[in-house]
């Protein structure tokens, strides 16, 4: 099938989505997400963000779509012809739906331990407005423990339900869900039980705010001034592939491993996440590699190391150093 | 040949015998002495008598407390990630049940320490802030004898309760403006009644 998105054609099998299909083509034509999340079954939907216009259902019909449609819950057709960034309506459409998002959101990033990798910032920097025009009281919640590990603030979550699936979908035996409707909906658990499933810290790596967060973390550090590294362990419950946050020499917190949609590429296991947080406990690979963009690559020199083997090779080339030193 | 032309001939020419005696010269110069004596004198005696500061001018941090006298700062990390001498550190932590009235977010630096010798005054720390809590001043940093002396914990950047310090003259109207503004959580007075 053919499919052409900001004028880049590609062909996708039957079954793909908008939102895949532009993934496919890359980063550049990608609608934003918020909600969809690709490991995760049914998720997408919810949010909004990743809206588009189809300026042409398929070449059997090719009336425009009347509305934008959802990005990540609609398949394409054969000829489709989609219009993202490229769309000035699209752009101002999703400005209004940042600003929905974050209707009740508190703002409060300066406490929040997610600032600094968290979609809804870079949703706001990118495609929102500088000021908010909502003049009501946001909604309010009590900070709530979900088990021991994690902490839940309600005020920060956006609903989009990825945790929601997790427990579903990931961890066996559901105990944590979204109770009541619309604007009084919140996540929780059925009176605060504690969440004991070895997989239940995902949770925290699949929420795109500060909502759910790691209670072993709690302000530790900002995130910008830790240094992630990958690496592994042995462990019998899951891949063992994690990324490690260090501040000089010390694990400040272990999270899964991200891909370039900020998605989680394996689940890990709390205990990895919780119980590992001494450098002899992992097999260190190197540092992970954060996008220039990000306000975590501040200071950090991934391509050091090349840069010193390189040197080093020169050197010896031109016979200043005869020691075959390690850099 | 002449590389440029702003090279200069120069002469050899021998000293006249006026020249050669110096005393013209001499009193000369003891003249222009002796009329400094009758000018206004330049120097003041500090720290007795201060100079007027400009507005703007960037002296010693202080960290703010606001109106109910609890710290401004909650810890954010701006500062320091936009200095560029990295002349800032910090380490949070939670406020406890209790000391609503000492700390003024949820979250609040339990040390914060400026290194007074690798800063620059550049007052991007101060640009940065998003709670209003970091301000330079017009007062100089003294000098120290230990290297030690110039790490500026939070007993000497924390304005104490009883002595303000007055940084009207760096609010500018914009910034006085923006904090009048409702709605912005962080800008609205401190509720009373989470202090009892």
């Amino acid at each position: 099938m053919k499919v052409t998105i900001d004028g880049i054609e590609i062909d996708v099998p039957k079954g793909t989505t908008i939102l895949q299909a532009a993934r496919m083509i890359g980063p550049e034509v990608a609608p934003p997400t918020m909600c969809y999340y690709s490991k995760l079954k049914t998720s997408g939907g919810y949010c909004r963000t990743c809206i588009v216009k189809v300026t042409q259902g398929s070449t059997a019909n090719p009336n425009p779509m009347p509305k934008p449609v959802a990005s990540c819950r609609t398949e394409v057709m054969d000829g489709m012809v989609v219009q993202n960034i490229t769309s000035p309506e699209i752009i101002e459409a999703r400005k209004g739906v940042v600003e929905f998002l974050l209707i009740n959101h508190p703002l409060d990033c300066p406490v929040c331990d997610q600032a600094g990798e968290c979609k809804l910032q870079d949703l706001g920097y990118e495609h929102g407005a500088a000021k908010s025009r909502y003049e009501f009281k946001r909604r309010e919640y009590e900070v709530i423990d979900i088990g021991d590990k994690i902490k839940l603030h309600m005020t920060r979550c956006i609903l989009c339900y990825r945790c929601v699936k997790v427990a579903e979908q990931l961890t066996d035996g559901r105990v944590h869900g979204v109770v009541h409707r619309g604007d009084a909906a919140e996540i929780s658990t059925y009176i605060q039980q504690a969440i004991s499933n070895d997989f239940s810290g995902n949770v925290i790596d699949v929420c795109p705010v500060g909502a759910l967060t790691d209670k072993t973390f709690r302000f530790k550090q900002r995130v910008w001034f830790t240094k992630p590294m990958d690496a592994h362990r042995n462990c019998k419950k899951c891949s063992g592939k994690a990324r490690v946050w260090f501040k000089g020499d010390e694990v400040l917190r272990v999270t899964a491993r991200k891909d370039q949609w900020d998605e989680v590429e394996d689940f890990i296991c709390n205990e990895c996440r919780y119980d590992h947080k001494k450098t002899a406990d992992w097999t260190i690979e190197g540092p992970s590699h954060i996008s220039r963009h990000s306000v975590i690559s501040q200071n950090h020199y991934e391509h050091l190391n090349e840069l010193k083997v390189q040197l080093m090779k020169q050197q010896k080339a031109l016979g200043f150093m005869s020691i075959d030193k390690k850099p | 040949m002449q590389l440029t032309n702003r090279s200069k001939l120069v002469s050899h020419k021998t000293q006249s015998f006026s020249e050669r005696l110096y005393l013209p010269a001499v009193l000369k110069g003891m003249a222009t002495t002796f009329s400094h004596l009758f000018k206004k004198r330049p120097t003041i005696m500090y720290p007795e008598q201060k100079r007027e500061y400009a507005p703007v001018y960037r002296g010693q941090h202080v960290l703010k407390r606001d109106e109910n006298g609890a710290e401004r700062c909650t810890s954010c990390g701006m500062c320091a990630v936009a200095c560029p001498a990295e002349a800032i550190t910090m380490e949070s932590a939670e406020r406890k049940k209790g000391e609503e009235g000492l700390y003024r977010e949820e979250k609040y630096a339990k040390t914060y320490e400026i290194n007074m010798l690798r800063c620059i005054f550049c007052g991007l720390c101060e640009e940065a802030c998003p709670k209003e809590a970091i301000f330079l001043t017009d007062r100089q940093v003294p000098t120290e004898f230990e290297r030690d002396d110039f790490i500026y914990g939070k007993n000497k950047l924390v304005e104490p309760i009883d002595k303000p310090v007055d940084v009207t003259k760096r609010q500018t109207p914009q910034v006085l403006e923006f904090k009048k503004k409702p709605g912005l959580k962080h800008n609205t007075l401190f509720d009373k009644k989470q202090l009892k």
